[in-house]
């Protein structure tokens, strides 16, 4: 109802914008030539980038046996990595999708960069499996075509199927979630640009838009089917990433509690990496008017109830390993806490359940360089989990002859920094070429939480607004 | 066939939600009304009809979902049964997560893709904005001058009440 005004005592944006300046405190970054500053991160990571993608064209060439994999740790480096940047994108659908469920309005000055995140989260975690077959060329198997092998079909009851589809439909629809709500800002752009190219790129990309009514009305539809579908997308696909291990009989690996964990999990680390980028991004292209104090404070407050969760799920774990009475489930636990891998353990642990609990203060949670030092900390827990749990369940399974260490070597490592290259060298290009703020939804929440203006002289009296209604 | 309309460009919202409120009162005819982002519940004021897309969705689901189910069975237990495990050939259990995916996929394509459709937006076609701004800062009310009973001075008046910053009439293409 247009007469309602929020209750929220405080604006979610500061500053007391008009909608002239949100287009041009968003879209000037984008008039103006590249700093010095990006041009440094943007080569930076597209070196490293490019040596991760020459180690990987190196292990195409030799095989696998690169790899500090052996008979007895089969899954190790490349894995942790793909759990751990799939576990980064569902931040973006949190933000994008659940919180648009919930109507949590602060999210408009994060969303745009939290899906495009995950956009990018989701390509270098996709790029893990790929490399992990060993002949990655015959990556197209995995889909049920029709084919000369006697139309030899895949097997549909394997948890890798499943995580593929996955995989792909939650590219696809954040993909799509992305490009629907950035069709308003393209026509925006394509209307205030006088550059032929960006005028004409925008234009073809923005379909025609013009921002009649009737087009709102259904665009609103169709973004709340997407958020409402976006929603349960998020939770299978972790769920079926959980699943990779949980439907394994290995102890450590095979317990009903991955999926909430595994969930949980991801939405922590991907929250810590949201704030990670925003942080950086809000002080270099000056938006601290649009990514305030408050936002990051709802966001720290997601990461402590996440971690907690996480939390809890460590100690559930311990519970059920010692309750159970299985003594091989019993040993893999003592082998995590106090086996050779013991101080990544402690990493994870501290990392994850220790470090958030300081964001119960909110000295901590508004303070930016604490906040961008503590979400830094958490990733690395996060990365630490997925190794943890993968190697150790590994490394001593129930033959004693066959246990065995994991190292990664200079190719994993360089793979793994080169994941890290692709997607600051994406985030870095997106940054510089698309609206990194959904205008047109901060355009719909700029009045939320000011004083409704004194009802003009001639206008028609403004009608009496419900009780309690103003702030 | 050419029409005659008057188009009352705001720069509020709460302006805009007047204006368009007490045309409809008075029985002009609101053709469209643009902005840089959707007001809520203008659709109610205007009496346009809830979108029928989530019939799409639910729809092309349900279609997704259960030519997957059945291509799922089809392939496992007809084409090439191969025994995995001991399970049974048809495994549904097992085949409700990619039954899960592909039906979100569906719904989820389809339903973009029949808005796209049904509001005509493709790749290449030339917007035509009422006035410029309205994908930046202006809302533009559209009121079409029906027959001579349309008093344009006083339709003027009232929309200028509102706080109109700009007032204009022309003819434009019907259909457009």
């Amino acid at each position: 109802m247009a007469e309602v005004y929020s209750v929220l005592a405080r604006p979610l944006i500061e500053g007391q914008k008009t909608m002239t300046q949100v287009s041009r405190d968003v879209f000037s970054p984008m008039d103006a030539r590249p700093t010095r500053l990006w041009w440094a991160a943007f080569l930076t990571s597209a070196l490293v980038m490019l040596t991760g993608f020459t180690a990987i064209g190196y292990e195409f060439n030799k095989g696998i046996g690169t790899w500090g994999l052996n008979r007895t740790v089969g899954w190790a480096f490349d894995i942790t990595n793909f759990v751990f940047w799939i576990g980064i994108g569902h931040a973006g659908t949190l933000i994008s999708a659940i919180l648009f469920l919930f109507r949590q309005r602060w999210r408009t000055s994060v969303n745009r960069a939290a899906e495009a995140m995950t956009l990018f989260a989701v390509m270098c975690a996709g790029m893990f499996p790929l490399i992990h077959m060993g002949r990655p060329w015959l990556a197209h198997w995995m889909f049920p075509y029709p084919n000369s092998r006697g139309s030899l079909w895949i097997n549909f009851r394997s948890p890798l199927v499943w995580d593929f589809f996955a995989i792909s439909t939650y590219f696809i629809i954040s993909a799509t979630f992305w490009y629907v709500g950035l069709i308003p800002d393209l026509a925006a752009i394509r209307d205030r640009s006088s550059h032929g190219w960006r005028r004409r790129l925008a234009g073809i990309f923005a379909l025609g838009w013009t921002g009649s009514y009737r087009t709102w009305l259904h665009y609103e539809t169709v973004y709340l089917l997407l958020a409402g579908l976006a929603t349960p997308l998020v939770v299978s696909v972790h769920t079926i990433v959980s699943w990779d291990f949980a439907t394994a009989v290995i102890p450590g690996w095979h317990t009903t509690i991955f999926p909430p964990y595994f969930v949980a999990g991801a939405i922590f680390s991907g929250m810590a990496m949201v704030l990670t980028l925003m942080l950086v991004a809000r002080k270099v292209m000056r938006l601290e008017h649009y990514i305030t104090s408050r936002h990051v404070e709802a966001m720290c407050k997601l990461i402590l109830a996440t971690g907690s969760i996480v939390g809890l799920a460590y100690l559930t774990e311990f519970f059920t390993a010692l309750y159970s009475g299985n003594p091989y489930e019993g040993f893999v636990f003592f082998n995590r806490a106090a086996g050779p891998l013991a101080w990544g353990y402690w990493i994870m642990v501290g990392c994850n359940v220790g470090v958030p609990q300081l964001l119960w203060f909110k000295k901590v949670r508004t303070s930016i360089p604490v906040v961008f030092v503590l979400t830094l900390l958490v990733n690395v827990g996060m990365w630490f989990e997925r190794f943890i749990i993968i190697v150790t369940s590994l490394q001593r399974d129930f033959l004693p002859a066959n246990w065995s260490s994991y190292r990664p070597t200079s190719i994993e490592i360089a793979t793994l920094a080169g994941s890290f290259g692709l997607f600051f060298t994406c985030f870095l290009l997106f940054c510089r070429f698309l609206p990194v703020i959904a205008v047109s939804e901060v355009k719909g929440v700029l009045n939320i939480g000011r004083q409704p203006p004194a009802p003009h002289a001639e206008a028609a009296p403004r009608p009496v607004p419900a009780e309690g209604v103003y702030a | 066939m050419s029409r005659r309309v008057m188009i009352g460009v705001f720069e509020r919202e709460e302006d805009t939600v007047a204006a368009v409120r007490s045309s409809r009162a008075q029985g002009l005819k609101v053709l469209d009304v643009y902005g840089p982002y959707p007001i809520h519940g203008l659709d109610r004021i205007l009496g346009l009809q809830p979108s029928k897309l989530p019939w799409v969705c639910f729809l092309l689901g349900v279609l997704g979902a259960s030519c997957k189910v059945w291509f799922e069975y089809w392939t496992t237990a007809t084409s090439w049964p191969i025994n995995v495990g001991g399970k049974p050939w048809n495994s549904l259990p097992a085949f409700v997560p990619v039954t899960f995916e592909v039906m979100v996929l569906f719904a989820g394509v389809s339903t973009v893709i029949a808005f796209f459709l049904t509001r005509r937006l493709f790749p290449g076609r030339r917007a035509v904005l009422p006035v410029p701004g309205v994908t930046d800062d202006r809302f533009a009310v559209i009121l079409e001058e029906t027959d001579a009973t349309f008093d344009s001075d006083r339709v003027r008046a009232m929309l200028q009440g509102f706080r109109a910053v700009q007032v204009e009439e022309r003819a434009e293409e019907e259909g457009r």
